[in-house]
């Protein structure tokens, strides 16, 4: 047991911003096209995050073009190039799940200061 | 070059592939195995390995295995199982097998008991889908009609029916080895292998043992 953690933590990677539900952020995700490789930034509200060790993972959403789109990033995932803080907002439970029932103005979050 | 290792399946987890796809793998630490006996075909009729795996105190062990692990040193082993081998001249008694055996990209074949799951019902051992559990049913669990009536007056045979389930042997075939960490005698193989943590599995290189099939 011991070594299966010892390698989980091995690949966790210590260099991303320590970032929490309700806070906006913007994840630059590498993306591959054949040979090239690009960065596509995907912004949003972080809606929940999972804890674990290599197996750690956050949700984001966004709403593009009146559409509502969440993506779940393994957070210490290669794929992730950095991440960084747009806003803290101010939440009052680890998944802030009722986001997804509110639109436009209602759906807007406190700045934690 | 032998053509397997003992080892002992300690877990799962995921590992970021280079690419990075996220991909299961079990982690298995794969000997150090010792050679305590050469098998040839002059003397056995057959060419093989003994290897001797997991270290032992030696008051545990019986005065006729300690003799015959003495011949390849110090140590006992909890475990001895034999393992092909082309060429057993290249071997000899007290060498130390590690993962040096096995690359990055290999295919590996892995045996082992798998978890005892005891006398189980048709649901748990064949995935039969059940009863209904409401509209007065009373089936929930049973197998149901399990064969015709007067013709043939009997059950035909290789029904599946209720009965011991797991703890036995079982191969996996062409698991990609993912990740080798050799200072810890650990191999990341992709996918699931049979038996429980802690439990010991064989490992076959898979070009080996497809040769070993059809030949």
């Amino acid at each position: 047991m011991e070594a299966v953690k010892q390698i989980e933590r091995e690949m966790m990677r210590l260099d991303l911003p320590d970032f929490l539900p309700g806070d906006t952020v913007k994840v630059h995700v590498k993306i591959k096209e054949g040979e090239k490789e690009r960065i596509q930034v995907f912004q949003g509200v972080v809606i929940s995050k999972r804890k674990g060790l290599s197996n750690a993972s956050f949700t984001v959403r966004k709403v593009s073009y009146g559409v509502g789109v969440e993506r779940t990033f393994l957070l210490h995932s290669p794929v992730i190039d950095r991440v960084e803080i747009v806003t803290r907002g101010k939440v009052r439970r680890s998944k802030i799940y009722y986001l997804r029932n509110l639109r436009g103005k209602a759906a807007r979050l406190k700045e934690r200061r | 070059m032998s053509k397997g290792m003992l080892g002992k399946k300690l877990g799962m987890t995921g590992f970021f592939a280079p690419d990075g796809r996220y991909v299961p793998v079990t982690i298995i630490q794969t000997g150090p195995c010792v050679v305590t006996q050469v098998k040839t075909e002059a003397t056995d009729g057959y060419n093989a390995l003994q290897l001797g795996f997991e270290e032992k105190k030696p008051s545990r062990v019986n005065k006729p295995r300690k003799g015959h692990m003495a011949k390849s040193g110090e140590a006992c082993f909890a475990h001895l199982k034999e393992v092909p081998v082309a060429e057993p001249g290249e071997y000899s008694v007290g060498q130390t097998l590690t993962t040096e055996l096995f690359q990055i990209g290999d295919r590996v074949t892995v045996t082992g008991r798998t978890k005892g799951r005891g006398f189980s019902g048709v649901i748990k051992r064949h995935g039969f889908h059940g009863g209904r559990k409401t509209h007065g049913s009373k089936c929930y669990r049973i197998p149901g009609s399990i064969g015709c009536s007067a013709w043939p007056a009997k059950v035909i045979k290789g029904k599946k029916l209720p009965g011991q389930y797991g703890n036995e042997r079982k191969t996996v075939r062409n698991l990609e080895v993912v990740d080798i960490r050799a200072k810890d005698n650990i191999l990341l193989v992709k996918g699931p292998v049979p038996g429980s943590k802690s439990g010991l599995v064989m490992l076959k290189k898979a070009e080996a043992a497809a040769a070993a099939g059809r030949g």
